[in-house]
C-alpha cells in the first residue's frame, strides 16, 4: 500500500469512530447538550481538554515554529502549559461549584447585571470565532496535501463531521468524541517521534534522545545543531534573540489567556464535582505536556534533518519529499546564484538563501523527510484532523450555548421552554459550523494573526474579572464592565494598530517598552486588574445575595449547584 | 448544611453563625497560603529560570545530560513542574477540605 492508501485508511477509520461515538451518546437535555449532563469522569474530562485545547497550531504548526525559532520557542511551550497551572488554583474548582452553563452565564450573575452578560457573550464568541477559522484552515490544509482533493472538498468533508456530531450530541457527543481524539493525535505525534529519536540518538524516548548524543557525529546533538546554525549564519539555537521583557510579555499572556479561553473553562463544568475539578486539570495538563515536551525534540530533530537534507544538495537530486511540498507552495527554491545547488543559510551568513520552508510543514513532513515508512505518513494525516476537529467542535459549542443560553434564555426569550433552548442550542450550532466552515473555504489573510488576538483578548477580559469575582467580595459590577471594556479595547487597539493599520512599523524600536503585539495582551490584563479594582473601591458594594454567593463557592461543599441557591 | 436556604435577613448580617465564619475564613486562609506558595514555584521556574536566568543558566548542564540549564527549563523542565504542581495542590486541597469538614460528600 503506498502513502494516500494508508491515508484514507486511517483517516476513515478514525472518523468512522467519531461517528459511532457520536449516535452512541446524543444529548436529550440542554444540561447534556451545554455540559455532559455533568456526569464526565475526571479522567475521561482530562483527555476530553487536552484534545480541546490541542489544536491544528499545536499538532501541525508548533514544532516548526519552535524548529524555526529555537529557545525563543520556548514562549509557545511555557505559556501554553503554564496557563492549567492558573486555571487548576485559581478558577476551575471556583467555576466547578458554581456550576454555571456558560462563561457569561457566570460573569453574568457574579457581575448582577445583564449589560456584563452580554459583554461577556460579545468576546466569547468573537475571541471563539478567530479560533475556529484557524481549525478549518488545518483541515483543509491536511486533505490537500495527503489526499489531493481540493482544499474546499476537505473543509466540506471536516464540516459535515463536525456537524454531526456537535450538533446531535452537544457537549456529550463531543466530550467522548474528543478523548477518542486526544487518543488518535498523541499515537499519531508519539510514532514518528519515537522512530526519529532513534534514527537520531539511538534513544527511543524523545525527551532524552534531545539532550543526548548525535550518532552520526558523536557530539552533542543540541551542540551540533549550534555548531551547524553558526557554520550557515543562523544564530545559537538554544539562545534567543527576542528581549527578556518580550519574552517575559508574550509568555504571560499566552499562559493568562489559555485560562481565560472559554472552550477550556467550560470543560471544567463538565465533572461531578468540585474536587473532580482539580485532579481533571491536573490529568490535561499531564496529556498534554506529553505532546508539548515532545514537541521541542520534534523540532530539532526536524531541523537537523532539513538541514543535513537539503543544503548544498544539487536541485536535481532532490528527495521527494521536497517536489511534493514544492507543489503545494508551501516549500520555494529560487537559485540566485545559479550554482544548480540549494544554499540554505541564514541572515549571518556571507551567501544568498535559496530556500524558503513553511513552518507548517515540519510536522507534517517530517515522516517522509526521515523516510519513515507509509502508515506513519498516513497516521500523520489522521493525527492532524484529530487536533483540528476537536478543537473546532468546542469552540463552536462556546458559540452556539452563548448564543441559545446567554442571549435567548438569560437575557431576550427567558420564557423560552428547554425543549425550545436545546433546539436553539443547535441551530446555533449549526449555523455557527457553516460560518466556521465558510472562513476555512475562503480564509481571511488575517487568520494566522488573530491567534495571537484570541490570547490577547481572553487575557485583558476574562481573566482579571473571573478571578476577583472570586477572591475579592467587594468587586463591583461597574468595576467589571469598565475592566473587560478597557482591557479589550486596549489590547485590541495596538493589536489593530500595529498588526493591521502600519504594520511597517512593527518593530521593536516603535513598540512601547519593546513589548510586541503578541505580548500586549499582559499590559491589557494589567489595565484591566487595576481599573477593575480602582472603580470597585469608589461604586456601592455588591449586593448581599453575591456577597454570600461568593462564600458558597469558596467552599467545595454545599447541597445541589450554587447557581440554583442564588437565583 | 441548611444555612444556605435562609433569605431575607439584614443587608450585612451574616447568614452564617459567626463560628462557623471564622472557620471558614481560616479555611481559606490556609488555601490562599497553599495558592501563593505554589504560584512562587510556577513563577520561579519558568520566568526566573527559564527566562530572566536563561543565559546564566545556559553555562552549566542538567546532570546526566547535554541540555543546557536555562535551555532545559525553558522548554522541558518548567512544563514537568507545572504538571507536579497541581497534583501536588490536588492532594493538599483534598487534605485541607476534610481537615476543615467541607469536603463533598460522597452522594451530592
Amino acid at each position: 500500500m503506498n502513502v494516500q492508501s494508508w491515508t484514507f485508511l486511517l483517516v476513515a477509520a478514525s472518523f468512522a469512530l467519531y461517528i459511532g461515538i457520536a449516535i452512541w451518546s446524543r444529548a436529550s437535555t440542554t444540561k447534556d447538550f451545554y455540559v455532559a449532563g455533568t456526569g464526565v469522569s475526571p479522567l475521561a474530562n482530562g483527555m476530553a481538554t487536552a484534545a480541546d485545547w490541542m489544536s491544528a497550531a499545536s499538532f501541525i504548526s508548533m514544532a516548526g515554529l519552535i524548529s524555526f525559532m529555537g529557545y525563543d520557542g520556548s514562549v509557545y511551550l511555557m505559556g501554553w502549559t503554564g496557563g492549567y497551572v492558573l486555571l487548576a488554583l485559581l478558577l476551575a474548582p471556583y467555576l466547578r461549584k458554581y456550576g454555571a452553563f456558560t462563561v457569561p452565564d457566570f460573569v453574568g450573575d457574579r457581575y448582577y447585571s445583564k449589560l456584563a452578560r452580554v459583554v461577556a457573550v460579545v468576546c466569547a464568541i468573537f475571541i471563539s470565532f478567530t479560533y475556529v477559522a484557524g481549525q478549518m484552515r488545518g483541515v483543509g490544509i491536511v486533505f490537500g496535501r495527503f489526499l489531493e482533493v481540493d482544499i474546499n472538498t476537505g473543509v466540506f468533508i471536516g464540516m459535515a463531521i463536525v456537524f454531526f456530531y456537535a450538533v446531535l450530541g452537544g457537549m456529550k457527543g463531543i466530550t467522548y468524541t474528543q478523548v477518542a481524539q486526544y487518543c488518535v493525535l498523541i499515537f499519531a505525534y508519539m510514532v514518528p517521534a519515537i522512530y526519529l529519536s532513534i534514527l537520531i540518538t539511538g534513544n527511543p524516548i524523545p525527551q532524552l534522545g534531545l539532550g543526548g548524543v548525535d550518532q552520526a557525529s558523536g557530539v552533542a546533538l543540541l551542540e551540533r545543531l549550534n555548531g551547524l546554525h553558526l557554520e550557515l549564519g543562523f544564530g545559537p539555537y538554544t539562545s534567543g534573540t527576542k528581549s527578556t521583557l518580550d519574552v517575559f510579555f508574550i509568555t504571560a499572556a499566552l499562559m493568562v489567556g489559555t485560562a481565560g479561553l472559554p472552550h477550556v473553562i467550560i470543560r471544567f463544568y463538565t465533572v461531578p464535582r468540585v474536587r473532580d475539578a482539580r485532579i481533571s486539570a491536573g490529568w490535561a495538563l499531564l496529556f498534554i505536556s506529553l505532546l508539548y515536551t515532545t514537541a521541542p525534540a520534534v523540532a530539532v530533530f526536524a531541523r537537523t534533518n532539513l538541514i543535513n537534507s537539503v543544503n548544498n544538495v544539487p536541485y536535481a537530486s532532490v528527495p521527494n519529499w521536497f517536489t511534493n511540498w514544492e507543489a503545494t507552495g508551501l516549500v520555494e527554491f529560487d537559485d540566485v546564484n545559479g550554482d544548480g545547488r540549494i544554499q540554505f543559510v541564514g541572515p549571518e551568513s556571507s551567501v544568498t538563501n535559496e530556500l524558503r520552508v513553511d513552518n507548517d510543514i515540519m510536522v507534517l513532513a517530517n515522516p517522509e523527510i526521515a523516510g519513515l515508512p507509509d502508515w506513519v505518513v498516513g497516521l500523520v494525516a489522521a493525527g492532524g484532523l484529530a487536533a483540528a476537529l476537536s478543537t473546532a467542535a468546542g469552540l463552536l459549542l462556546v458559540i452556539s450555548s452563548a448564543v441559545s443560553h446567554d442571549l435567548l434564555k438569560r437575557v431576550l426569550v427567558p420564557e423560552i421552554t428547554e425543549k425550545g433552548e436545546l433546539l436553539a442550542a443547535r441551530v446555533a450550532a449549526g449555523v455557527a459550523v457553516l460560518v466556521a466552515g465558510y472562513f476555512g473555504m475562503h480564509p481571511p489573510g488575517f487568520v494566522a494573526q488573530v491567534v495571537a488576538f484570541a490570547f490577547g483578548l481572553a487575557a485583558s477580559s476574562f481573566f482579571p474579572v473571573i478571578l476577583l469575582g472570586i477572591f475579592s467580595k467587594r468587586t463591583t459590577r461597574e468595576g467589571a464592565i469598565l475592566g473587560m471594556i478597557s482591557g479589550i479595547s486596549f489590547t485590541a487597539a495596538y493589536i489593530v494598530y500595529f498588526k493591521f493599520i502600519r504594520p511597517d512599523l512593527n518593530s521593536a524600536a516603535h513598540w512601547w517598552f519593546g513589548i510586541s503585539p503578541e505580548g500586549i495582551g499582559t499590559l491589557g490584563m494589567l489595565i484591566n486588574f487595576a481599573i477593575t479594582a480602582t472603580v470597585s473601591r469608589v461604586t456601592p458594594a455588591p449586593p448581599v445575595h453575591v456577597q454570600v454567593l461568593v462564600d458558597l463557592i469558596r467552599v467545595p461543599r454545599g447541597a445541589g449547584e450554587a447557581h440554583e441557591l442564588s437565583a | 448544611m441548611t444555612e444556605h436556604t435562609s433569605s431575607g435577613s439584614g443587608a450585612a448580617a451574616p447568614l452564617l453563625p459567626a463560628e462557623v465564619v471564622a472557620h471558614r475564613a481560616e479555611y481559606w486562609r490556609r488555601n490562599l497560603r497553599y495558592v501563593s506558595v505554589l504560584l512562587g514555584v510556577w513563577f520561579l521556574v519558568s520566568y526566573g529560570f527559564g527566562i530572566i536566568l536563561a543565559d546564566t543558566l545556559n553555562a552549566f548542564r542538567l546532570p546526566g545530560t547535554n541540555y543546557p540549564l536555562g535551555f532545559w527549563f525553558a522548554q522541558q523542565g518548567a512544563i514537568y513542574v507545572f504538571v507536579i504542581l497541581i497534583f501536588v495542590y490536588v492532594a493538599l486541597m483534598n487534605r485541607l477540605d476534610r481537615e476543615f469538614d467541607v469536603d463533598e460528600q460522597e452522594d451530592a
